[in-house]
């Protein structure tokens, strides 16, 4: 009786518990309006101040936000633009215009997503549009007609604003900054980007206002939570510390270790002798005889347990650690070079090579060290 | 007959008729000339006082004047045949930047009356072409909109380039008398006198006893017994009296007219009941709605033209064309007026009508009438029709509305409107035929215009066609007013937006002087030349042109030098450099061309002489960018002022002061001339009187905090647009750390301080130092491995040791392989390293974008 009752309260439990979790799972994942802005509060206000100034006085405005990759930016702008929206003058009284420096990779096809954005081919009726030259004039027109007092402003976010600045001439920033300094249709200016170099690009140097500088990158805390999340069940409620710890290894598992752990012996002492020539020749690149001499060295004096493979199957071995890209040619392929004398280099390194020794199941002693002394076999 | 042959294709021969009236020495004056064309029989007399077509610079626009004195100019060296003309223009020649000072569309076929002495008026008479007829018109007669007729211009106000003035009584007296003086136009003359007589007539009822007149002479003239006439003037007579049945009936037709193909069969068949004869019945549809071309209309008039062509006299002509007008006068009697569109835009498809409230009367009155047309079955079936018909109650519902609540109606909308307008095209197009397709739409379009005005009222116009390219796009205007600054803090960052233009440019009073004697002297010279303006950003280089084009337009307004025309193109604003032709040709002539013709278009214009042409004015900016591997453009810019004709004056602005050194070839420097004028930095003191003169009266800054900033910028750049923005940013500051709202304190030193920290310091310092412990120890391992090595440079798998070690002193766990490549290339990408791709893995090398200074100065701070 009181085993069934609790296996019900556990399929109760288990079903909160799931519920929790996709809770929890939707919040990780979408970046919700809803989430609190932590640590750019006074950025955020400082941009809500700028937009407001923009939307109710005119003003022209530019702004920049720099951060690395993770750190908020987008998340920043569309919180601010969302309050922004809720506020009635404002909404009614702002164009926005969204680009992204990844899709709009050249003037042209910005302009085209601006005229659209800002709904101005229905103004030309039935013209199919023309020439970039047309375009651009067309644009800046429609631009310059306007005034600080009787014209609507509009909002411009550049995502990926770097990119923006590889266009040729800078064309679409020199004249939307124009726009913004002289007494035209007022715009608000807002680049986003993760590079900090751009300060040295001749003509947005000018206009450069505001920098904001967040850390460290949301993205990855999110992954880390998912995959602790991921180990509630109902024997185990509660995210612990140890999940976390567990999470966090998942997170920052070296791969190539893991590729290690999955080689054949053969591959293994494959790597270890090419360990043993870079130790010897000091990072010098090998080809594959090197590596078979070394081989043949250790299997004939010390190996008790490696078998003598015959040298195709060798090659094979190594031919596999360069599809896993373990090793490298150092140039290109060339057709007429004898494989066995291609020069190589190995892509781990020492510690690498040591640690995932140490994980890997089953190694035989004499191979382990072998590793560890180059001159074990003497 | 030959209308405006080119030069190239037809050979004229040019002689005197009779015997020279006054006889001087060198100089004898004529009274008719004859010209004669090759190939062609009737030659064309030409006599004082008529008016005349001459070669211009245009092609399909020849210039048109009155020639006041035919003579022969012995002293000359070319042509002895020389003429003196009273010049008009039309509204295309007229300088595009005072177009709008017309403050209406102008008519296609309008011109104005070049009241303007200084403007050469001795012409060579063998570059006349042919006659054209000009009709004066008082101000408030309607201009007929009639495509077929070229030759027919309108005049009604005078042009003297400063403002269009309405023609004074006696000029407009002598223009009347002109066109009637005409031998061939005699009994039109009676018709005139026989309308004075009677002075308290309207012009509309006067216009229509002058058709009748003109009917009466075409009668007498061509066939005597044709029955269209009495028909006309009986028609003419009813819809003068505008209370009477039949003009309810004839009001109906029209609208009917108007709406679709359907209802045109209807209205003909109408019509022709109400017509006892049927030979009269194409008249029918032309009297009720002039501007309606259906295909039967098109007909008729080449009809008449057919007729007209005849006779050897262009004169026959005029009498066709005027009775257009005429017509249409008689619908304005009904006392509504049309509001002239506004600046043509496309967005004011609805124009601000002004309701009276008879008015909205009338229109209710005839909505019912509408809606009996409506129920007769065979119209509904058609579906365009139908759409209109919805489209019009819509309307009609709208401005019901718009009784109301006037100022609703000024928000609709553009896209709505814009979108039922092709919609309506769309509509229409099915079941026609192409030609009588867009001329349908059109009378379609036009007539949703004249709907919201009066419904009875046929288009006074053809509306203008509708090409896109003359459509000018604007942003929509806000739906609240823009707030006015409330505090001294506002206000402050209101003078202090590099957008406010400063009544006057301190500290430049020196460059100013010298580019306004040097434009000034060019124009009271009527001479060309160009200048060379150079300077880094920010140090007034385009606002100190600006400010010397207005004070030579002030001045030009009040005499004391030649009008000119000013034209700004910037190199930024073009997508390619040969774009500058289009550019210019279009702020000049307000004509588009492709890139190459445009440049042969504007080289004829600066190298062949023009008649009625002002000094040009054109302002380069950003020339640099105007660098083409040829050289092409700089060559032409720096090329057209030389010659005499162009009477252009360049200049231009670029950033580095050794361009014409550097990038040009000697051929292009050299004709750019000497000329040249740098700006310089400015000083710190001279950004604080630029500050303090911005912020007259306004007590918002801390005398020290002034000093301090511009002492701060002239010891980076000199950049008066990075100096404002530092102090409209303190100004936020200020607000921002300030308590009360209300009441701000001023903007001290510590807030400017705090300006100046934020735009100069290094972005890269601050990343770093809020970078994670990881990517800053990855950048502690770079730097120990490039003191070790000695290099810049260093493998990911030397940097990866090197932090593996660090980790260990520090006794850290230290990260894995795959960690720290994700940092690595985090860090590429806000690049303050400068890695190659991560294909590379281990052997990528890696370099610092940043000083190790900088970076050790970071660290260090933790």
């Amino acid at each position: 009786m009181s085993s069934r009752k609790s296996k019900s309260n556990n399929l109760i439990q288990a079903e909160y518990l799931s519920q929790v979790q996709r809770i929890l799972r939707e919040r990780f994942c979408h970046q919700s309006p809803h989430s609190n802005l932590f640590g750019v509060q006074v950025q955020y206000k400082h941009l809500i101040e700028l937009l407001k100034r923009t939307a109710i006085h005119g003003e022209s405005n530019s702004v920049l936000i720099i951060g690395p990759r993770g750190s908020g930016k987008t998340m920043l702008i569309n919180h601010a633009l969302k309050e922004l929206m809720e506020v009635e003058e404002m909404s009614e009284n702002v164009l926005q215009v969204h680009l992204n420096g990844l899709l709009q990779i050249n003037d042209k096809i910005a302009l085209k997503e601006i005229t659209r954005q800002l709904n101005l081919e229905n103004v030309v009726g039935d013209k199919v549009f023309g020439s970039f030259a047309e375009n651009l004039s067309f644009l800046l027109e429609a631009l310059k007609k306007g005034d600080r007092t009787s014209s609507c402003p509009v909002i411009f976010i550049l995502d990926e604003f770097d990119l923006f600045a590889h266009h040729k001439n800078q064309t679409l920033l020199y004249n939307l900054f124009d726009i913004s300094q002289s007494a035209q249709t007022p715009v608000a200016v807002i680049g986003l980007t993760c590079r900090l170099s751009l300060s040295e690009d001749r003509s947005v140097r000018d206009v450069l206002q505001k920098h904001f500088n967040v850390s460290k990158s949301l993205r990855s805390l999110h992954t880390l939570l998912m995959l602790a999340l991921n180990r509630v069940t109902p024997s185990h409620p509660f995210m612990t510390a140890a999940d976390l710890m567990e999470a966090n290894q998942l997170c920052s598992m070296d791969s190539k270790a893991n590729i290690v752990h999955g080689l054949s012996v053969l591959e293994i002492c494959l790597i270890i002798a090419m360990k043993h020539l870079n130790d010897i020749y000091e990072e010098e690149p090998f080809n594959f005889q090197m590596v078979y001499n070394e081989f043949q060295k250790f299997v004939q004096r010390k190996a008790h347990s490696v078998y003598n493979f015959e040298k195709p199957v060798v090659m094979k071995a190594f031919e596999h650690l360069q599809q896993l890209e373990l090793i490298r040619p150092m140039e290109r392929t060339s057709v007429n070079a004898q494989r066995e004398y291609q020069l190589m280099k190995l892509l781990l390194d020492n510690t690498q090579i040591m640690n995932a020794l140490q994980k890997y199941p089953n190694c035989p002693t004499d191979v382990r060290q072998w590793a560890t002394s180059s001159l074990s076999w003497l | 007959m030959a209308y405006c042959p080119t030069r190239l294709r037809t050979r004229q021969t040019y002689s005197w008729v009779d015997k020279p009236l006054d006889r001087k020495l060198h100089y004898q004056t004529y009274k008719e000339m004859s010209v004669k064309i090759e190939g062609r029989l009737p030659e064309i007399d030409l006599q004082v006082g008529q008016f005349v077509l001459i070669e211009g610079d245009d092609d399909e626009n020849p210039y048109v004047a009155k020639l006041v004195e035919l003579f022969e100019d012995d002293s000359e060296p070319y042509s002895k045949k020389r003429a003196r003309v009273q010049w008009f223009i039309r509204f295309c020649e007229v300088p595009v930047c005072k177009q709008h000072l017309l403050g209406r569309k102008p008519d296609a076929q309008e011109i104005f009356w070049y009241d303007y002495p200084a403007c050469n008026s001795n012409i060579n008479a063998e570059t006349i072409i042919g006659h054209v007829q000009v009709v004066a018109l008082a101000p408030d007669e309607v201009i007929p909109m009639d495509l077929k007729n070229e030759k027919t211009f309108f005049v009604k106000l005078s042009w003297n380039e400063k403002k269009f003035k309405p023609l004074p009584p006696e000029l407009f007296a002598q223009l009347d008398k002109l066109q009637e003086g005409n031998p061939r136009c005699q009994k039109s003359v009676e018709a005139r006198t026989k309308s004075t007589e009677s002075p308290s007539w309207t012009t509309a009822e006067r216009v229509v006893k002058r058709i009748e007149s003109r009917h009466s002479t075409s009668k007498s003239r061509q066939t005597p017994s044709h029955p269209v006439t009495p028909r006309a003037r009986k028609r003419l007579e009813l819809s003068s009296f505008p209370r009477t049945h039949n003009t309810r009936i004839s009001q109906q037709t029209s609208w009917a007219s108007l709406e679709s193909p359907g209802r045109m069969k209807r209205k003909v068949a109408f019509s022709e009941i109400t017509s006892p004869s049927k030979r009269s019945q194409p008249d029918g549809p032309q009297n009720s709605s002039p501007a309606l071309r259906t295909p039967e209309k098109a007909g008729e008039i080449q009809q008449c033209c057919a007729e007209d062509d005849k006779k050897p006299s262009p004169d026959g002509c005029m009498i066709l064309r005027t009775r257009v007008p005429a017509l249409k006068t008689t619908e304005t009697s009904e006392e509504r007026t049309l509001t002239p569109i506004k600046g043509g835009q496309k967005s004011s498809v609805v124009p601000s009508v002004i309701l009276k409230p008879e008015n909205i009367k009338t229109r209710e009155a005839k909505e019912p009438v509408q809606d009996e047309a409506t129920s007769t079955p065979h119209r509904i079936r058609r579906k365009s029709s139908l759409l209109t018909l919805n489209r019009m109650r819509q309307q009609l519902r709208f401005l019901g509305n718009s009784k109301s609540d006037q100022e609703e109606e000024e928000f609709l909308p553009v896209a709505k409107i814009s979108a039922s307008d092709s919609e309506e095209e769309e509509a229409s197009t099915p079941p026609l035929p192409r030609r009588t397709r867009s001329n349908v739409s059109r009378n379609l379009h036009s007539s949703m215009k004249s709907s919201l005005q009066t419904p009875s009222k046929t288009p006074k116009k053809t509306p203008e066609p509708r090409t896109p390219r003359h459509a000018t796009p604007r942003i929509r205007s806000r739906n609240l007013a823009a707030q006015e600054p409330a505090n001294v803090l506002e206000e402050a960052r209101l003078r202090l937006h590099v957008s406010a233009v400063p009544g006057s440019l301190p500290c430049r009073e020196q460059e100013f002087q010298d580019m306004y004697n040097f434009v000034e002297s060019k124009l009271l010279d009527h001479t060309g030349g160009c200048m060379y303006i150079s300077g880094v950003p920010g140090t007034g280089k385009t606002a100190t042109v600006h400010e010397v084009i207005r004070c030579l337009q002030q001045a030009s307004q009040a005499n004391d030098v030649p009008p000119f025309q000013y034209i700004e193109v910037n190199g930024m604003e073009l997508t390619e450099p040969h774009q500058v032709y289009v550019q210019i040709l279009q702020r000049l002539t307000g004509h588009r061309a492709t890139a190459h013709h445009a440049a042969e278009l504007l080289a004829k214009r600066f190298r062949t002489r023009g008649s009625s042409r002002e000094t040009t004015v054109l302002l380069v900016d950003e020339l640099d960018l105007l660098w083409t591997q040829k050289q092409d453009i700089m060559y032409n810019l720096f090329d057209w002022p030389t010659h005499k004709e162009a009477r252009l004056v360049v200049l231009t602005i670029a950033n580095t002061m050794d361009l014409p050194e550097r990038l040009m070839m000697n051929r292009v420097s050299s004709r750019l001339g000497l000329t040249r004028m740098s700006f310089q930095p400015y000083t710190h003191s001279q950004l604080q009187q630029i500050l303090v003169s911005r912020l007259k009266h306004l007590k918002a800054f801390e005398d020290d905090a002034i000093q301090l900033v511009a002492r701060k910028v002239a010891a980076l750049s000199g950049d008066a647009r990075r100096c404002l923005d530092i102090c409209r940013r303190a100004t936020e500051i200020c607000e921002f750390s300030c308590q009360k709202p209300d009441s701000p304190g001023l903007v001290t030193t510590a807030h400017l301080l705090e300006a100046v920290e934020e735009m100069f310091s290094s972005s890269y310092i601050t990343a770093i130092k809020n970078s994670s412990v990881l990517e800053q120890s990855f950048l502690r391992a770079i730097l120990a491995e490039f003191r070790r090595s000695g290099l810049e440079e260093a493998t990911f798998q030397q940097v990866y040791s090197q932090h593996v070690a660090l980790c260990r002193m520090e006794g850290l766990p230290y990260p894995t392989m795959s960690e720290t490549m994700a940092v690595c290339s985090h860090l590429g990408s806000c690049r303050l390293l400068l890695v190659e791709p991560s294909r590379n893995d281990l052997l990528l090398r890696v370099r610092l974008n940043v000083s190790q200074d900088d970076v050790l100065y970071a660290l260090k701070e933790e």
